[in-house]
Parts: structure tokens; sequence; C-alpha cells
């Protein structure tokens, strides 16, 4: 099983540690995985804002760069989602414009083998106890990508509830948005900074000092928010949990 | 029924699953809403930027969205089949609607058989005109309403005002709107945005003007305010000679309209006057009575929690009691170019239950009137540029009012995937492309406003499809990043007046990679 890591444009540029967890994780569970270089950003802030034909050499960079490998893990649910929902609709429209044939076949190959993280981890490795040990109390922030375009139930709860000394706190109002919306954050800042307070003071409340979620865009945003408003709690991804074992750092 | 909207707006008369919209007398003021129409609105980022700010409209809002949406979970769960009846809803829009031509005509000559006449409205102007014309004929100066959102959609209170007829609202929360001199800001609850105070100084202040004053010393008891709506309204039922509804449901093969209330203020418009007129979208007709058992299901659950709503009016031209006289107003106005994009159409399913509005997060802060049309939150967002066209930086705005959520097509009854829709209008908005316009295929230009955006865009996009000089870039980003300021200038304002930028790391993540992995590729 040939496994590629898409790391996310985010998470390259600016949470590299997330994606260090991804590759500690899997190796401890006995997947081997590679990092294709020339692998990029999956389109999805060009697409989501209008710009489809933009995002068209992306989807195509996708589908080469991992052209060699089985699956796809990405540390993202909105990623993954972008890959599994919007490939094929925008290979569609390129269809019906003529012009869709290497899109096509990218689109349904990228689509096919691209997993969330949890998602790969649960369905496809079969694991829910992959031996991490994080001591902190902890909250969980469901994504809205993760939630409803990947249908990712409980599985990053599953995962979280196996890792020893973690405690989980209940998150209020836990599926509701927390405003970033890629960019909605700047596209309508007064809007998205609200529904980020709402969601901020939930996250204070639960007591925790630790929120996660299985995406880092949207915990820059929380994030950003939480230490803005002076909040003791910090983001941190899911995998970086996960990954954490008894006597690592 | 109390439990509703109850403390929000409609005191405890009976808030209902609401057809269709409204009324204004000649020079009523209007509140802080602009003008007597919709028209001129700013963008919905800065009129949402102002009513962010609004703590009495947030926690109105956020009250009774919360509790209707959590009523609206319980009554669906409690249909085992919930995922079938939404996919049979859907599908039985989508089948109508591809054959909307047939079905129309079958339509017309079914209301003509039952005695009705059936009048085409290409666009709100001939639509109102055509109303004018039927009052006017009749020798009445005066028309009770069924709430109507056909009818809101195309301004015919204010066009009837302008031709000297006076429009009485009859639904509570739409007289509530009215008296206020204040514009809907939800399709089901339109003055949701009102609390019992604010009704109360409404009704003492405004309903002499229109009819019968407020009961002396009226407080703010939901039994007491739905007891003057009552005593007010009953005067104008007795006298009204013409009404005018829209309708929820037209039912092709045997002309029947239906009107699903809970209020029994329709039931009275419906059946006391002589003359009827109702202004219904094209999008409203289904083929036939069985497609009904679907929609009266799956309409009262998703927009106010009921099993069934109180009050469902149906009739069939002029046959049987009610009204002598029946006007069929078929509504286009952009329905037809709507239906014309294959990604769009779907927006034209909406059978007007809230669902969705109640459940969005933004629309919760926005509140309804930043949409700027009578069609607010999700719904709105994808349907008034579709209706309107790219008319104004507020239609071009309306896309991207949106986090992309999904809660929408979550509840959304049949099944209509507004985050779908809401990039799709993106791309028309930044990309243009082929639309329909007035029933003309053209080809719309990009928005203009968008231009250095585009030049930003399309600069991102060359660098991330050359990692090379991604790589230069993240690298510069990390070697500079003990300079970062905290407060970003210009555009970047947009994140930092509010949250804090994230630490850049020492080194990106594919320089790690190489480093430990001895992979340079
Ligand atoms: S879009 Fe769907 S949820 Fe929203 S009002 Fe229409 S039918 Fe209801």
């Amino acid at each position: 099983m040939r496994v590629g890591l898409f790391v996310t444009c985010v998470n390259d540029t600016l949470y590299p540690r997330t994606g260090q967890a991804v590759v500690t994780l899997l190796e401890r569970l006995g997947v081997q995985v590679g990092f294709p270089m020339d692998q990029s950003c999956c389109g999805q802030p060009l697409f989501n804002t209008g710009y489809r034909h933009g995002t068209e050499p992306l989807v195509l960079r996708y589908a080469r760069a991992f052209r060699d490998y089985d699956h796809v893990v990405t540390p993202s649910g909105s990623c993954a989602a972008m890959v599994r929902e919007n490939y094929p609709r925008l290979a569609a429209k390129a269809a019906a414009e003529s012009r869709g044939e290497a899109l096509t076949e990218a689109a349904s190959d990228a689509a096919a083998k691209t997993y969330e993280l949890t998602e790969f981890l649960v369905d496809v490795l079969g694991v829910t106890d992959v031996g991490a040990y994080f001591p902190h109390t902890v909250t969980y922030h469901p994504t809205c990508h993760g939630l409803r375009s990947l249908g990712l139930g409980d599985r990053p709860r599953r995962l979280l509830e196996q890792v020893k000394g973690l405690e989980l706190r209940e998150l209020a109002g836990a599926e509701e948005c927390c405003g970033f919306g890629g960019t909605f954050a700047v596209k309508n800042p007064a809007v998205s900074s609200a529904m980020g307070r709402d969601k901020a003071h939930a996250i204070t409340a639960t007591g925790a000092h630790r929120v996660c979620t299985v995406d880092n865009s949207c915990l820059m945003h929380i994030g950003g928010i939480l230490s803005r408003e002076g909040s003791p709690v910090r983001p941190v991804h899911i995998a970086e949990i996960l990954a954490a074992t008894e006597g690592a750092r | 029924m109390s439990g509703r909207q109850d403390r929000q707006t409609t005191p405890d008369a009976t808030p209902g699953t609401k057809p269709d919209t409204m009324t204004r007398p000649p020079g009523e003021p209007r509140g802080h809403s602009p003008g007597g129409t919709y028209l001129g609105m700013p963008a919905f980022p800065q009129a949402a930027a102002l009513s962010t700010r609004d703590g009495r409209l947030r926690a109105n809002l956020r009250h009774a969205t919360h509790t209707i949406r959590a009523k609206r979970a319980q009554a669906v769960a409690e249909l085992d089949d919930w995922d079938r009846l939404r996919r049979a809803g859907a599908a039985v829009k989508d089948r109508t609607l591809r054959h909307l031509d047939h079905y129309l005509l079958q339509l017309e000559e079914s209301v003509t058989r039952a005695g009705g006449t059936v009048h085409w409205a290409a666009d709100a102007a001939e639509a109102n005109r055509i109303v004018t014309g039927l009052v006017r004929a009749t020798g009445e100066t005066e028309v009770v309403k069924v709430k109507s959102m056909a009818t809101q959609e195309i301004g015919l209170n204010e066009a009837l005002a302008g031709a000297g007829i006076r429009a009485y609202e009859t639904d509570l929360a739409e007289l509530i709107v009215q008296l206020g001199g204040d514009l809907p800001s939800h399709i089901l609850v339109p003055a949701i945005h009102r609390n019992r105070g604010e009704i109360r100084d409404i009704f003492r202040e405004h309903m002499a003007r229109w009819g019968r004053p407020a009961p002396e010393g009226l407080g703010d008891r939901p039994a007491d305010l739905a007891e003057a709506a009552r005593l007010h309204l009953r005067e104008k039922f007795l006298r009204a000679k013409v009404a005018v509804s829209g309708a929820n449901f037209m039912v092709a093969e045997s002309g029947t309209l239906v009107v699903v209330e809970s209020e029994g203020n329709g039931r009275m418009c419906l059946t006391l006057p002589e003359t009827l007129i109702s202004v219904v979208g094209i999008e409203k007709t289904v083929p036939s009575w069985r497609d009904l058992e679907v929609f009266l299901q799956l309409l009262p659950r998703s927009s106010t929690a009921e099993r069934m709503n109180p009050y469902t009016s149906m009739w069939t031209g002029t046959s049987g009691d009610g009204p002598r006289s029946f006007h069929l107003v078929l509504l286009d106005n952009g329905r037809t170019d709507t239906l014309a994009d294959q990604v769009g159409r779907q927006a034209l399913r909406c059978i007007r239950c809230s669902a969705c509005l109640n459940v969005c997060p933004v629309y919760e802060r926005a509140g309804g009137h930043a949409y700027g049309s009578p069609y607010p939150g999700p719904i709105g967002a994808i349907l008034t540029p579709q209706l309107r066209g790219m008319a104004s930086p507020l239609e071009e705005s309306l896309p991207y009012a949106s986090s992309l959520c999904g809660a929408c097509f979550e509840v959304c009854p049949v099944a209509i995937d507004i985050p779908e829709v809401l990039v799709h209008l993106r791309e028309r908005v930044v990309e243009g492309g082929p639309a329909t316009l007035r029933g003309t295929r053209t080809v719309i230009k990009p928005a203009r406003k968008h231009t250095a955006e585009r030049a930003v865009i399309r600069a991102t996009g060359w660098t991330l499809d050359h990692p090379g000089v991604l790589r230069h870039g993240q690298r510069l980003l990390s070697r500079t990043r003990r300079l970062h300021p905290r407060r970003l200038p210009g555009p970047g304002r947009a994140w930092t007046d509010t949250r804090e930028l994230p630490t850049v790391p020492a080194e990106p993540f594919r320089d790690w990679w190489a480093r430990a992995r001895g992979d340079t590729a």
C-alpha cells in the first residue's frame, strides 16, 4: 500500500508540525508515507471564491503528483472535501465546455483515493486506538466540511476517546460553523468575527486547555480570536494529539 | 401553538407555515429601512457590519432561530422516512420544472375550466399592472392580503398605493411590519427582528391610522397583542370586497390552488371577499393532487415544526363557496432565466419553509434586511441574484454572504445544494460566463469591482502551480518572521482587526521533509 501525504499549502507554510505529526503517526502504525515534492494547493481558495478556471491546473497537478500512490491522506477536512466533492464538479463543467477529458480522469482518480486523516485511520487502517498519550483536557470542534461534506461522524471522537491521559470536554453548539469560511473571513469580516467570537466563548466555557479540529485553517481563525480575546485555550490539530506519545516532548 | 416564535414576533396568535407576503398605505414612513422598496440597498458586507453591532437584533434573532431550529429537528426526527420524503420532494419539483411549459398550459386550462381567469406576467411591472387593473375594475379602493412572498417580490403594495388602493396585510407578523413602516426580515416570520415590547409600541402608535386603534392600556402579553390584532383585522375582513393572495402550490391537473397557514387570516381572505386575485410564481406548480401529499408533510415540519399546519385552504376556480370572481396571475420575473441555468435552477424547488434561514449562522448575525430582498438568508443569497441578475453590487455580494458551512443544505426539505449554487454564482460574478437574461442567452462580463482581486488570484494560481516559486516565498516568509507586524494594513485589516495572525514557523514542511528524509525531488 503506497500512501502519499497531501500536506496542504496552509500546513506546509504555517503548520509544518501538523504534517510532521501525520508522518510520525502513520509510520508508527506501520504505514510508509511518501511526500511528492511537486504537490501544491488543492485549489480550494480559488474555486470557492469563484475562480473555477484558475483552479484547473491545480487539479491536474494534484492528480499528477499522486499518480503513483494508492491512497492520499490529508490532515484537512476541507481540502479532502474539495478533492472529493468539487474536483468532479469542476471536471463536469469543463466537460460541458468540451475540454474535460484530462480533467475528468484526474478528478475521478484523485477523488477515489483521497482520505482525510481520521477517515483513513478508522476506515482504511481500521484502528481507533493509535497508542497516543496526551495528558490534557481537550474539546473537539467538528469542522463543517468534515461534518457535512465528508460525513466524518464520530470518527475523530472515537480516536480521541482512546488517547491515554486525555479528558474530552463537550462543546456547546459544537456543530455550528466557526465563521472562517476561507475568503469569507475577509470578505465578510464582521459576520465572520461575530461567529468566531461566539465559538471562542463556547470553547473557553468548556474549561479545556486545548481545542482541536481536523483542519488548521479553521483553527487559525479560532486560535486568532482566542488569543486576541485573551483566552487560555490553545488550538491544536488532531494529528498532533494522535501523534503524541508518553515520553515524547 | 403558543411556544413557537412567541417572544420574538408573533406573540401568540399562531404563526405558521405561511405561504407567500405585504402592504403600506400611501405616504407611510418606513422605519430604518430605506424607501418603500429594497432598491438601492448597500452590498451585504456593509449592511451586515452594521447589523452585527445591533445587540438587541442579535439577541432577538438568536433566541428565535435557536428555538425553532431545535423544534424542527424534533419534528423531522419523528419520521423515519424523512430522507425518502425529501428525495421525493426534490424529484417531483425537478420533474415538474423540466416540463414546466407543459404543466403551466395544463394549469391554465384547468383554472379556466373551473371559472377562473389566468393572466401571464413576464415581470414585476406587468404583474403590478394586471393586479391594479383588476382591482380598479371592481371599483374598490381597499384590498385585504394573505401573506405572500410573490407580491413582496414585485412590490405590489407600493404599486397599489400609487394607484390609490390600500392593501391591508392580515398575517400578524406581516401586520407588525406594515404598521411599523418596516421591511420583512424572515420568510415565515417577517417581524422576527421585533420583540414583544417593540410590537406593543408599534400597535399603540400606528394602529389608529390604519383602522381600529389598539385597546386602551395595551400591554405586551402575547395574548393581549394577539387580541388587539384580531379586533383590528376583523373589521377589515368583514368589509373587504377584494382579496389578494399568493399560493404555496398550484395543482395542474385540477387547477386547484393551495395556501398553507396557521392563523386563519388566510382562510378569511380566501372565502369572504367577492373577488380573489392570486399572484403566484410559475415554479409553484405541481402536476397532481398525489404530489401534494409529499409537500404537505415536508412543509409544516420544516417550517413551523408542526406535524400539520392548522389551516390548509384549497380552491378550484369559482366552483363551490367563496369568491365569485377568481384571477390567477402567473409570475415569471426571472424564473425562466433561472430555469435555464443547469446548476442554479435547483433554487426553484424552494417551498419557502425558512428552515435554511433558521439554521444559518450568517443570517442569525446579519439579520434579514442585510440581504436586500424579501428573500433573506441562504435561499435569498442564491435566489435574488438569479431572479434579478447581477444587477448591482448587492446582488454581486450575495453569493459571498456565506461561510459555505452547509447547514442549509442539510435541513432543506427539497435538498437544494445551496453551497454548490453559491460557488456557482461566485463564478458568475468573478469570471462572468453564459447566462440567460430576460429570455435571451448572453455572455455576462466579470464584475468590474473584482479586477484587483482577479490579478491577485491569477498570480496566486500561477505561484501555486510552480512549487519552486512557492517554496521561495515560504522561505522568505519564514526568514522574515520576526519582523511580521501584529496588525496588517489595508485589506489585511479585515483579518487582524479581530484576530491574531498565526506565527510563521522557522521552516516550511517541505524543507523539513527534504532535510529529514534527504529527498530533494
Ligand atoms: S431553500 Fe430549502 S430550506 Fe430554504 S426556504 Fe427553500 S425549501 Fe426551505
